[in-house]
This record gives structure tokens, C-alpha cells and sequence, in this order.
């Protein structure tokens, strides 16, 4: 096309080159590239001008420079004496740990709600239209600011805990549970149940090649949980089966020993789960009702038992609709449990903030959460590209 | 009608009574698991319900002043009698708050305007333009005898609804933008669009926030500062095209390729196929998800809080550090939860509503 | 504060020209580092890491405080050495952070830090029970104590003060002029006090015959024309602000009831003592 107008048009050269599409291609891009890059240059140069003349350190030098400030909680070994570049650590481990956490109590609560939406019950239905209306409506921050508030000034100091069982305390200061004191026993049972869950994964695999060569049914779903929990039970008994309990009791200003929950990782969880799982519900049902009734009716005319209909026909197809709405949704879980930092709970934007007021380089700590955000997402969204691949091939 | 069906057990059929009681039977007690949900779910309505009510109505008081606090246990509603200038306007100076008040007036207005079907075309966005001028110098001042207001002092629910209109305001135009480049088959200007657009969707809004109060400044040369307000803004606006610019991509890939390929057949130019063609089928498809996203954006904009900003929660949260006020904090947050339900509620609504219509318009 | 009101006298005659942006302490380097606030006249305290990698310049010293522990009087606890294992509210991204776990690592004791960014959160969360103790300021335990507290008397100071916090007002690097001003400015409100001039005879100081106040009010010209200002910078100081110790009693001992201590005149012995003006 550009080569017949370019010759019907020779006596005006420089016209034709203007209206030649290759020609406006390359100039658009050129223009563009050249406005992204005096723009990335100036800012550039004047971070560098304003950071030099004020003589603001520059550098991740800091990463390895004693931090000196105490964390509240963490998943690994942490004291005031370790580096920047560990309490940052910390941080990103928090994260993983409420997100982790949040993601599976939000899935559970939003798939029974979700369930609740297409039960042929009136009232569960309503219930479930009012719950999601009621919490999607209002801010998360919102929500953060109120559960904490209830948390600290509901529940009573340690001394006064509530004690609804034997071994659990709930105060203002958090929840505290007994864990089962140290023995090897459950060290070996964690390595049986770990091996168990193998095992089951592995009899599925045998028991559904089986099927398509033979047609021959095998009960792998039973026999695998049998597997998962047998083992670690045989485990735990062939050890001494030993029952001892480390129990949290109060010694001084706190309880002490068992595990906790505190205050704020509680809130976070609790607010998380809650506002996501409105979300996750609203996915489960388009989910659920995207499978026509016809093919539940099919399944059950070609003789399949009702769990059966549910786990093969109906699951396959509504999680090819349902998953990647709901990787978003775990995705925005991650990122809104950043709203950490407005209630101290230390997660990794918190701690980048209290880095960057210590060491005053507001750029190295900001540039180091936001790439780890990205590269949670990026890693995200490339799983999920990748599910939807396999889900498309399954499907031909 | 009733020689050709039989005479079945058809809702239409009996009493009142009889049919209420036929609804009740089929949709609460249609087998016996269901009468357990049933009965499981009026135990717990009730208690919710007594739980609500008793504490916002029945022991609540009602009184102007927190004196009468002291003897009802349900909510102390003086709250709001004391604090509701505050949380709504934040610590706008108090002889000017009329202003602030037309402010969140003009907003709402505007916002109602625009969702009328009627007022859908080009000229709206100049017409908003206009009304965010007149708004800027009403609220701001110091022209035709107003007194000059800090933007460091607006606040509350005017400071809420500027940030989520000026938002996507600002926001479409940038993510239409972006949303043709990623669709673009210049390789440059596509690598552009979606380095931006997948940095701010893969990043938390908090951090953008942060970024824009702390980093942004460095980034201007000596001496040239924005107000934090400012600041604030164009983060939002940032993280707003990007997730907008992924619904606008969403609409232009569901129209038919054949309608492209009329285009370019018909001879078209780019813009020309864009704009007259492609354009209006494609936003007409988006505008319900478009929604949806200022619907997120109007709740996103409590994040200010976070950076020092008195939106309705920043100004709610110094209320209730008062240690008047202290216990008091559910009536606190619960009088703005209602607000932002109450607009959040209504948009999602209208939105249904919308989408109900477009759908039988086409 | 008064030092940026000082300032403002100095600088254009006037108290009240000056715009106060209110900030937490997370917030307040980055703000001065990036020109938003142009003086932080906040409990700042004077560090090494401030004074060179953050880019900060310390104008002088206008408060000396020291870091103290409040607890809840029901607790029985009488000195900080009996913390352990305690909850403590703590503002993060200040040196009170850094001190307490700098004291409970030199002690041996455990404690677990409760970081809510923003002085009235901290507060508000000490004073609802989420933790035993508060730490912060001396003077900063004192204001939340007479203005958050439902009940001051519930609450006691422990005797213990872990750490020195000289407190200043601080400016950004790269604006020498700026930096002699605000400091001259803090300065002068001392010197006031060692001559005796107080808002309320600054009038009747200029018919002085002492050189050395005609060379402070101006009178005898020359320092104001040094600092680049109006020769009545200093006269403007007194008459709009007052002097250090009027400063020191309407905002200090009527507001929290604390003694001027280690912050009176060198001559009453205490350490504000002002460099010569000449």
C-alpha cells in the first residue's frame, strides 16, 4: 500500500511520506520513545541533583548495617542486633504469612457463602446477599480500624483474660493457644504426614491411569486420605504417643509459652478474610451456575452417583470459569494486606517505612517493596497464564 | 389460557394466605435439611438483629450532649451531634464551611448528572471541567471576596468525593490512552503501556501513595514543590488508569474482529476507525465495569488516611482520639460506614441497573 | 512551637507569617528532605546518622529531654528494670525506638514493641490497655499523660531516663543562609533571657545605655544587615514571641508542669547558654 501511494504521489514527497503508514509507525514510536526518555532522564537527574545537594546517603549499603529497632513478631529468629537486610526479611515473610493464611480462610468462607447463594433456601440466600453487601460496601481500612478498636478495647488486660477453654486465653494483648510440647514424636509425624500426602497424590495417579486403561474403579479418594492421616498417626504412636501440652499461663506482664495470635495479626487476618471472601463468594456462585443443568442431568442419566456428578462434571467445568477471577482475588489479598502498616502489624511496607524514617533513603526502600510487590504479582499472573494454558488443552 | 393447561399447583392459584404459605413451604421447608437451615438462620437473624438494634435504638440515647451517655448501654449517639461538622469537613475553617458543604453539594450533583443517560456525550466531560473550576475556586478562594483556604485544611466527605470524581476524572482519558497503546502494533509504544499499566496493577495503592509523598518530590527540580493533596491525586490518578486501561482493553478485544477489518476496508485511518467505530461500541460494553472500578476507587480513597490526609476516616480517627470521644469509637466508625455504604450501595445498584438496560439496548 | 513563630519575626516582622504543616514522625525527614516544610521544628533529637546521611542540619538545642517509661499505676511496677517481657507502644522511625531496644539488649530483658505510626495512635493504644508501657520524650510521657489521659493520677513517670534526646529545630542541607537564620533566631530567644528582655520591657530596652543590648535590638546597627534580616530582627523576637524562659513557662510549665531543669540558663545551672551576638 505505502509503495502505490508513495508513486501516485511523487510530486509531493515529503506528503506521501507523512501519510506512509511504516513511515508514521517508526516517527509515533520515535516521539514516544523520546518523551519516555527526556522524562525518565529529567526525573532521574533532578533525584540525583536533590539527593546530592542535600547530602542524603544513596546506596543499599544499608542492607547490611545493624537495624537496632525491635519487631513484634516474626516468623524467623529476629533481635534488635540484626541488619536491615533481615528485618526486611522479616517483613516479606509476614506478608507471605497473613496473605498465606488470609487466602485460605477467605477461600473456605467465601466458597460456604458462595454455596449459600445458589441453596434453594430463601433465608440463606438473603443472608448471604446481606453479608456481602454489608462488607463490600464499606472500606477495608474502615473495617481494619474498627476490628482493631473492638479487639484492644473489647477484650480484657491479661489478667483479667477471658478463658473460654482449658490452655486459651484471649486478652487485649491477643490469643494464646496451647501447642503440643516438644517431642520428636511430632517431628516424625510431620515428615509422615508430608510423605502420607505423597503417597496419596502418587495412588491417585496409579488409580486414575488404572481407570482409563481398565475401566476398573478404585477408591482413591478414601484410600488417600486414609493414607494421609494414617501415616503420621502410626507415626506419633510408634514415637511413645506422648500428650504433654505447653500451655500459655501468665508470668509477669504477658502469658508466656503455648502460641499466639496478636492483636493486630488477628485484625489483619480477620479483616482480610471477611472482605475478600465476599468477593471469592460472588466468584463461586457465577462459577456454580455457569454449568448448565443440563450437564448435571446428563451425568446422572448416564448412571453417575451424585458425588461423582459433583467431582467430575460439575467441579472441572465451573473452576475453569472460577479460577482466574479468584487468582485476582488472591492477588488483591497480598496487596491489601499491605493496610498492615495502619495498624502495626509488621509486614514488609511497614518495616520498609520504619527503614527508610531510620536510614532517611525514602527511594532505596521504597524501590525494594515495590519490587517485591511486583515480582508477587508478576509470578502470580505468569501461574495463572500458565493454569489457563493447561485448563484450554485439557478442554480440546 | 386454563382449557389449554391443566389446572396445576400453580402459584397464581388460592388466597392470599395460601399462596404466601406455598412460598414459604417451597423456598424454606422444602425437605428437612432445609427446615435446619431455615430454622439455623432465623436463630442467628435474630440474634444479629436484637444485637443491632438493641444497641443502635432501644439503648441507645439520643441526646445532643455526652452527659446523658452515662446511663444507657447501647450507642451514645451525641456523638455524631458533636462531631458531625468535623468528620464531614474536616478541619475546614468553621465561618467558611458553607462552602465546603456546596462543595460535596456540586460533587454529588455532578456525580447524579452523570448518570443520567440523557447527558452522555462529549460535552459532558467539558461541562465537568468547568464545574471542578468553579469548585476548585469555591473551595480553595482567595478571588470575588472569598477567603483563601489551605488545601492542607479540606477535608472530610468533600475531601473523599473530590479525590474519587477528580480521579477517574483524570484516570479515563490517561487509560483510554493506554489501553489503545497496548492494543497498538507499534512494538515501542506497546512495551510502554504495559510496563505502566502491569507496574501500578502489580503494586499496592498504599505503596503508590507512599511513593507520591515521599519519593515524588525528589523527582522535581530545586525549589519547585506540589502540595501532599496534589501529590496524593496524581498517584491515585496513576493507579486508576492502569487498572481502568485493562477494562477499556477488555471492551475494545469484545468487539467483533469484523468490525475492524470493515473499517480498515472501508479505508479508514487509525483514529478515524477508533473514534467513529471501534470507540463507542467498546465503552458502551465497559461502562458497568467502569463502575465498578470507582466504586473500589471511592473506597481506595480512605488510604489518604495513611499519608496524613483528613478524609472522612483520617477526620473520624482524630475524633475518637479525643478521650471524650474515646469510647465511643463504634459510633464513630460506624456513622461513616454508613456513608460510604450508602454511596457505594446506590452506584452498584445503579450500576445492575445499567448494565440491565444496556444489554436489552443492543 | 515558638521557634518558628521567632523565625518568622525575624524574617519578615511579623509572628504569624509562618504555615505550620502538621506531621508524624515517619513523615517528617522526607517532608524537609523534599522541601515540603522548610524548618522541622519537632521533638527532633540531634543524632550523628541525622546530622549526615539524612541530609539534616541541626540549628541548635532548644529543649534537653531524656526518654522515660509511663506505666498504669495498678501495675505496681516502680523502675524500668522490672519490664521484662512487657508490651511497650512505641512510635516508629524515631530514636526512642532505637533506644529502647538499645536499654532492654544492655539489660537483658525481652519486650514486645507495639509500633502505631502517629503520636495519637500511640497514645490512644497505650491508654486503651494494648500495652503495659509507653515510652517516649520525658516531656512527651508528661503531655500525653495531662491532655490524652481520661485520669492522670492513674498513670506514673518511672524514675528511670534512658537516654539524652536534645531536641532542635532542624533544616535541610544546601541552605546555609536559612540554616544562620533559624539558628541566630533560637539564639537570640536565650540571649533575651540572659539580658532580662521580656516582651514586656523589649520598649523600654532601647533606651539601654548596654552596648551589648543596642547591639541586640538593633539600636547600634550591623548584626541584622550580617544575617541578611531587618535590624529589628531580634527586637521583633521579643516583642511577638518573648524570650526563652516566657517561651519555656507558657508552653512548658504551664501546659505539662515540668521544672526547667537541665533546660535553664547556664547561670541557674542548667545548659542554654547563647553564643555571643556581635
Amino acid at each position: 500500500m505505502s509503495s502505490t501511494q508513495s508513486s501516485s504521489s511523487g510530486t509531493q514527497p515529503l506528503l506521501a511520506l507523512i501519510y506512509d503508514k511504516t513511515f508514521r509507525s517508526i516517527l509515533y514510536q520515535v516521539l514516544v520513545f523520546g518523551g519516555v526518555f527526556l522524562l525518565g532522564w529529567y526525573l532521574v537527574n533532578n533525584t540525583l541533583t536533590n539527593l546530592e545537594q542535600q547530602d542524603i546517603a544513596t546506596g543499599f549499603g544499608f542492607l547490611e548495617r545493624e537495624a537496632s529497632f525491635g519487631i513484634s513478631e516474626s516468623v524467623i529468629e529476629y533481635s534488635p542486633a540484626d541488619t536491615y537486610g533481615r528485618a526486611l526479611v522479616v517483613g516479606i515473610l509476614n506478608t507471605v504469612k497473613v496473605s498465606a493464611l488470609g487466602i485460605f480462610l477467605a477461600t473456605i468462607l467465601g466458597t460456604l457463602i458462595g454455596i449459600g447463594l445458589v441453596s434453594p433456601n430463601w433465608l440463606l440466600r438473603f443472608m448471604g446477599k446481606t453479608y456481602i453487601e454489608t462488607f463490600r460496601n464499606v472500606p477495608l481500612l474502615l473495617q481494619l480500624f474498627f476490628w482493631y478498636s473492638v479487639v484492644t478495647n473489647a477484650f480484657p488486660g491479661p489478667r483479667q483474660a477471658l478463658n473460654p477453654m482449658a490452655g486459651v486465653f484471649a486478652s487485649n494483648r491477643g490469643l494464646y493457644l496451647p501447642v503440643p510440647a516438644d517431642h520428636p514424636a511430632w517431628t516424625a509425624a510431620l515428615i509422615a504426614l508430608i510423605l502420607g500426602l505423597i503417597g496419596a497424590f502418587l495412588v491417585r495417579k496409579w488409580a486414575l491411569k488404572r481407570l482409563e486403561a481398565t475401566g476398573e474403579v478404585f477408591p482413591y479418594l478414601s484410600a488417600g486420605i486414609g493414607v494421609a492421616i494414617g501415616l503420621p498417626i502410626l507415626a506419633w504412636l510408634v514415637f511413645g504417643a506422648p500428650t504433654e501440652m505447653n500451655t500459655p499461663s501468665l508470668q509477669g506482664f504477658n502469658f508466656q509459652g503455648g502460641i499466639s495470635l496478636s492483636p493486630e495479626f488477628f485484625t489483619l487476618l480477620l479483616g482480610l478474610t471477611i472482605y475478600t471472601a465476599t468477593y471469592i463468594a460472588e466468584i463461586v456462585r457465577s462459577g456454580i451456575q455457569s454449568v448448565p443443568k443440563g450437564q448435571s442431568e446428563a451425568a446422572t442419566s448416564l448412571g453417575l452417583k451424585p458425588s461423582w456428578v459433583m467431582r467430575l462434571i460439575i467441579l472441572p467445568q465451573a473452576l475453569r470459569v472460577i479460577i482466574p477471577p479468584m487468582t485476582n482475588q488472591y492477588l488483591n489479598l497480598t496487596k491489601n494486606s499491605s493496610l498492615a502498616v495502619a495498624i502495626g502489624y509488621p509486614d514488609l511496607v511497614s518495616i520498609s517505612n520504619t527503614t527508610m524514617n531510620q536510614t532517611g533513603q525514602a527511594v532505596e526502600a521504597v524501590t525494594i517493596f515495590m519490587t517485591i510487590y511486583l515480582s508477587i504479582s508478576l509470578l502470580i499472573s505468569f501461574f495463572m497464564n500458565w493454569y489457563n494454558k493447561r485448563m484450554a488443552l485439557v478442554e480440546r | 389460557m386454563t382449557n389449554l393447561i391443566p389446572n396445576q399447583n400453580r402459584p397464581t392459584t388460592g388466597s392470599a394466605t395460601h399462596r404466601s404459605w406455598r412460598w414459604v413451604r417451597e423456598n424454606l421447608f422444602s425437605t428437612p435439611l432445609n427446615s435446619v437451615i431455615t430454622i439455623f438462620c432465623l436463630y442467628i437473624i435474630w440474634q444479629v438483629l436484637s444485637t443491632v438494634v438493641g444497641w443502635a435504638l432501644i439503648n441507645a440515647s439520643f441526646a445532643s450532649t455526652k452527659d446523658a451517655c452515662e446511663a444507657v448501654s447501647g450507642a451514645c449517639w451525641a456523638y455524631v451531634h458533636q462531631n458531625y461538622r468535623f468528620v464531614l469537613f474536616g478541619t475546614y475553617p468553621l465561618d467558611e464551611q458553607w462552602r465546603s458543604v456546596l462543595g460535596s453539594v456540586m460533587l454529588i450533583v455532578g456525580m447524579l448528572v452523570s448518570m443520567n443517560r440523557r447527558f452522555w456525550s462529549p460535552w459532558l466531560a467539558l461541562a465537568w471541567l468547568v464545574w471542578l473550576a468553579l469548585l476548585y475556586i469555591i473551595l480553595a478562594g482567595d478571588v470575588f471576596g472569598l477567603t483563601r483556604v489551605d488545601s492542607a485544611q479540606w477535608g472530610g466527605l468533600t475531601l473523599t468525593l473530590l479525590l474519587a470524581v477528580v480521579g477517574i476524572g483524570f484516570a479515563a482519558p490517561l487509560a483510554l490512552l493506554l489501553a489503545l497503546g497496548r492494543r497498538s502494533e507499534m512494538p515501542f509504544v506497546k512495551v510502554v503501556c504495559v510496563v505502566f499499566i502491569e507496574v501500578f496493577r502489580g503494586v499496592p495503592l498504599i505503596s503508590v501513595l507512599i511513593m507520591a509523598s515521599v519519593m515524588f518530590p525528589l523527582f522535581l527540580p530545586e525549589g519547585v514543590t506540589i502540595n501532599k493533596l496534589l501529590r496524593a491525586q496524581v498517584g491515585i490518578i496513576f493507579f486508576q488508569a492502569a487498572y481502568l486501561a485493562e477494562v477499556f482493553r477488555g471492551g475494545m478485544q469484545a468487539i467483533p474482529s469484523g468490525q475492524y477489518e470493515a473499517a480498515d476496508s472501508l479505508g479508514l485511518g487509525y483514529w478515524q476507525k477508533m473514534g467513529k467505530i471501534i470507540l463507542p461500541q467498546a465503552l458502551r460494553l465497559v461502562i458497568p465495569p467502569t463502575m465498578s472500578t470507582f466504586i473500589s476507587l471511592l473506597k481506595d480513597t480512605s488510604l489518604v488516611v495513611i499519608i496524613g490526609l483528613f478524609d472522612l476516616l483520617g477526620a473520624t480517627k482524630s475524633a475518637i482520639n479525643d478521650p471524650a470521644w474515646r469510647q465511643q469509637f463504634i459510633e464513630g466508625y460506624v456513622f461513616i460506614a454508613l456513608i460510604f455504604f450508602c454511596f457505594c450501595f446506590f452506584m452498584s445498584r445503579y450500576s445492575l441497573h445499567l448494565d440491565r438496560e444496556l444489554k436489552r439496548g443492543m | 512551637m515558638d521557634v518558628c513563630r521567632a523565625v518568622a519575626a525575624a524574617m519578615f516582622g511579623d509572628a504569624d507569617a509562618v504555615r505550620f504543616t502538621p506531621l508524624t514522625a515517619a513523615q517528617r525527614f522526607t517532608a524537609l528532605q523534599s522541601g515540603e516544610v522548610d524548618v522541622l521544628s519537632r521533638n527532633t533529637t540531634w543524632t550523628t546518622t541525622r546530622d549526615t546521611s539524612l541530609g539534616l542540619n541541626f540549628a541548635g538545642i532548644n529543649y534537653y529531654d531524656g526518654q522515660g517509661f509511663m506505666v498504669r499505676k495498678d501495675l505496681g511496677v516502680t523502675s524500668a528494670k522490672q519490664l521484662s517481657g512487657a508490651a511497650i507502644c512505641v512510635e516508629p522511625g524515631t530514636t526512642t525506638e532505637l533506644n529502647l531496644a538499645d536499654y532492654f539488649r544492655a539489660n537483658n530483658m525481652d519486650f514486645e514493641p507495639v509500633v502505631i505510626e502517629n503520636t495519637t495512635e500511640v497514645t490512644a493504644a497505650f491508654f486503651s490497655g494494648r500495652c503495659d508501657v509507653y515510652t517516649t520524650d520525658a516531656s512527651g510521657l508528661a503531655s500525653a499523660r495531662n491532655v490524652s489521659a481520661e485520669n492522670p493520677e492513674d498513670y506514673v513517670i518511672l524514675p528511670e531516663i534512658i537516654s539524652k534526646e536534645p531536641l532542635g529545630p532542624v533544616v535541610r542541607h544546601g541552605d546555609d543562609e536559612w540554616l544562620d537564620i533559624v539558628k541566630w533566631s533560637h539564639i537570640a530567644m536565650i540571649q533575651a533571657e540572659e539580658f532580662g528582655i521580656t516582651s514586656d520591657n523589649v520598649d523600654d530596652m532601647m533606651d539601654t545605655d548596654n552596648p551589648g543590648i543596642k547591639r541586640f535590638l538593633g539600636v547600634t546597627p550591623g548584626m541584622g544587615e550580617a544575617l541578611g534580616l531587618d535590624e529589628k530582627w531580634a527586637y521583633n523576637i521579643v516583642k511577638q514571641v518573648g524570650n526563652y524562659g516566657e517561651s519555656y513557662q507558657r508552653n512548658v510549665t504551664e501546659k505539662l508542669g515540668l521544672e526547667r531543669g537541665l533546660n535553664a540558663l547556664w547561670t541557674d545551672g542548667g545548659l542554654m547558654y547563647a553564643f555571643p551576638i556581635r
